[in-house]
């Protein structure tokens, strides 16, 4: 097991890209396959569920892992796997996090075998512009992918669904089929409201959160039929059952993840799986032996306390880990940490677009902290969250050490960074000593 | 100072799905909890497409920002209010107007596309999009305002000019403002406020949240209704400060790499 607290990943790429700036390419060439995965959010956990599902099939894997998923961490991560001659070990399947705005240039280094598109949602918009210059890019995007990969799109999402149109090749849907699925509060966010095609807007006749849902328009376009599909969702706690219903059979699955976005994630490596040829039962497999991966879900020991961290980097993905939080009767502490670095977006404004009014009742005890404390502990004071228990600290590890002392023994403290805080705290609760509670337990 | 229990204040959202970009939606839930906190009982009512509103109904009219698609979405429906939000606005009805919902109350907004929206004209103010190749104005922003710090976070492509004679709302201490040239940030025109803060601008920018609902108490209870009860706003000013400390540090270092 790797320790906790390694942040930086992304630099044997950086050295390796000056060196030999073709570096990702020549030894992309060596690779049996790649999978690239793309989207606002989802990537990381389900690049971990892929390489999961691709290693229980017997497959060597290399994976940037950790989040570090722009260009550099592609080719650190080809780099660190290849052997001291500069190959990669014969029959090595590559699974690439590629960031939405550097998925032309990895899908030129690494041309994929299949390409997953997870979501489209507001995220950062001081670093990425304007949604529709993504969504028109991912289009272009796909006239550089080899004619015989797949493409494997979240249909749920109509801005995913829409790719379609620009692919001539094997495509394979995703989305979820349950009608039980409680349906996403009035009023939350959400960016995809009309067809840029038509003008049309997006109608639901069910929407889970943000844009996902079943959606069609006045003009006659609709969701498509999924070939993959979720169906039979039962939350439990720490973990979700579903139905996975693939072409060949349906198999019953427990994940070990929970919120109906993790769904999305299962479906989502599902899909890659089945493009490169997996059984349904090795993807049951994979999926079940799933491990939170860096920071998202995770759940660890600290001087007796269990304590999670759920990342929240934009609104939708904020509002999702909340949602796991709502257990009637449940109640958490909290520590809210909020950062306004280049990864986390300078922007903190998305904070007011996210329902922590829900947390109101949940919340037992509060602590805020990260550079940008005082902005997160206004927003929650509007959403009527007890008053913070100790001072503010812009500092994470103050604001940590404030948040366990507010903790009873024996109960959980729920961290919610944005991603610069997430890796600052994951790496303080590493010098602590944490250890992950499957390590104990 | 007044009894403001029993007094109500209708504030009405302009499109707030389409025209929400950036947490622009915390700007009505400031106006709602400052009044609540001041027994004025305030009502927020969204507008949107096609609605059957008229501005005689609103103390106070909020629009808030929005990508160039949805500011070209809403532009037609805004175009049939326009005389009466203009006729609104001759007869002192208050308004924020932030960011695309600014450039949409000066006469036109010319986009990345070249493709020019036409605006209602309130503000004596024309906004033009460089092209898509030109970096947008994006950043935390410190104005003043009436000798005090106005804070938020700028994030636009197009650049607003103010004709002479349209008074600008603040002087840019840091950042963009209207246009990264001249130093303006916003406009204001009798009780219309137009400015590119986001943030949400009205939670941690308390004296201008207040500077709205004692205009809108005054327009319609009398000057005497104007004197609002102060409020203890230490998270709002420790937020204030934050983001005043987020904007100067980001523009010394800014300097410091400049002269090193
Ligand atoms: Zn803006």
């Amino acid at each position: 097991m790797r320790a906790l607290g390694s942040g930086g990943t992304a630099l044997p790429g950086l050295v390796v890209e000056r060196l030999q700036s073709n570096a990702a390419d020549q030894l992309a060439r060596g690779l049996s396959a790649t999978a690239l995965i793309t989207g606002t959010n989802g990537k990381t956990t389900t690049a971990a569920m892929l390489a999961r599902i691709l290693r229980a099939d017997g497959r060597e894997v290399v994976h940037n892992r950790s989040g570090s998923n722009l260009m550099r961490g592609v080719t650190a991560a080809l780099v660190e796997a290849a052997t001291p001659l500069g190959r990669l070990p014969s029959s090595c399947s590559a699974v690439l996090e590629a960031d939405e705005a550097a998925l032309p240039a990895i899908a030129e280094a690494a041309p994929p075998t299949v390409a997953v598109f997870t979501n489209l949602m507001r995220d950062q918009l001081d670093r990425y512009g304007e949604i529709e210059s993504i969504a028109l890019r991912w289009a272009e995007a796909l006239n550089i992918f080899p004619r015989d990969s797949t493409i494997a799109l979240n249909v749920d999402d109509p801005l995913i669904a829409s790719l379609a149109m620009h692919w001539k090749g094997s495509c394979l849907r995703y989305g979820i089929e349950d009608p039980n699925v409680p349906p996403a509060p009035a009023g939350e966010i959400m960016d995809a409201v009309w067809d840029p095609q038509t003008q049309d807007d997006f109608r639901y006749t069910r929407r889970y959160f943000a844009q996902l849902g079943r959606w069609h328009t006045r003009s006659g376009a609709e969701r498509p039929c999924p070939d993959i599909a979720a169906d039979e969702i039962e939350p439990g706690s720490g973990s979700i059952t579903f139905t996975l219903r693939l072409p060949e059979a349906p198999i019953a699955v427990t994940l070990p993840a929970e919120g109906l976005y993790s769904v999305y994630n299962a479906l989502a490596a599902s899909a890659a799986s089945m493009a490169l040829g997996v059984s349904p039962e090795t993807i049951r497999r994979g999926l079940e032996s799933h491990e939170a991966a860096f920071g998202r879900q995770e759940e660890v020991i600290v001087e007796g306390r269990r304590v999670r961290v759920l990342l929240g980097k934009n609104p939708s993905g904020m509002n999702q880990a909340l949602r796991t939080l709502q257990r009637p009767g449940e109640r958490h502490h909290l520590l809210v940490l909020l950062n306004d670095g280049i990864a986390d977006g300078t922007d903190v404004s998305w904070i007011w677009d996210v329902d922590w009014e829900s947390q109101a009742e949940h919340c037992a005890s509060l602590t805020v902290g990260g550079r940008r404390a005082a902005d997160m502990a206004l927003r929650l004071e509007y959403a009527g969250l007890p008053a913070p228990g100790a001072p503010i600290a812009n500092d994470v590890g103050l604001a940590l050490s404030a948040a366990l002392d507010a903790v009873p023994d024996s109960e959980q403290l729920v961290i919610l960074p944005t991603y610069t805080a997430m890796l600052d705290v994951r790496q303080r609760l590493g010098q602590m000593g944490a250890s992950r509670l499957w390590d104990v337990a | 100072m007044t009894d403001t229990d029993g007094h109500q204040l209708n504030v009405a959202v302009l499109y707030p799905d389409l025209l929400n970009l950036y947490g622009d939606r915390g700007n009505a839930r400031a106006l709602e909890r400052r009044c609540a906190a001041r027994e004025i009982e305030a009502t927020v009512t969204g507008v949107d497409i096609g609605d059957d509103w008229s501005p005689e109904e609103a103390d106070i009219v909020l629009v808030g920002g929005g990508q160039d698609r949805e500011q070209r979405r809403v532009q037609a429906d805004l175009q049939q209010r326009g005389d009466a939000l203009r006729e609104y606005v001759d007869q002192d009805g208050v308004v924020l107007a932030v960011c695309g919902g600014f450039q949409l109350f000066g006469h036109h907004y010319r986009g990345w596309d070249c493709e020019i929206m036409e605006g209602i004209g309130i503000f004596d103010a024309v906004a033009a999009h460089p092209g898509p190749r030109i970096a947008r104005c994006v950043g935390n922003v410190v104005a003043l305002w009436e000798g005090e710090t106005v804070v938020g976070f700028e994030n636009h492509g197009g650049r607003t000019y103010l004709n002479d004679g349209q008074e600008a709302l603040a002087d840019v201490v840091s950042g963009f403002g209207n246009n990264g040239g001249d130093g303006l940030e916003g406009a204001k025109i009798k009780n219309a406020y137009g400015t590119y803060l986001h943030g949400a601008v009205l939670p941690k920018n308390p004296r201008l949240a207040d500077r709205l609902i004692s205009l809108a108490m005054e327009r319609r209870y009398g000057p005497e209704a104007a004197d609002l009860t102060p409020l203890d706003d230490s998270a709002a000013l420790r937020a204030h400060a934050e983001a005043l400390h987020a904007a100067l540090s980001a523009r010394e270092s800014a300097l410091g790499r400049r002269f090193a």
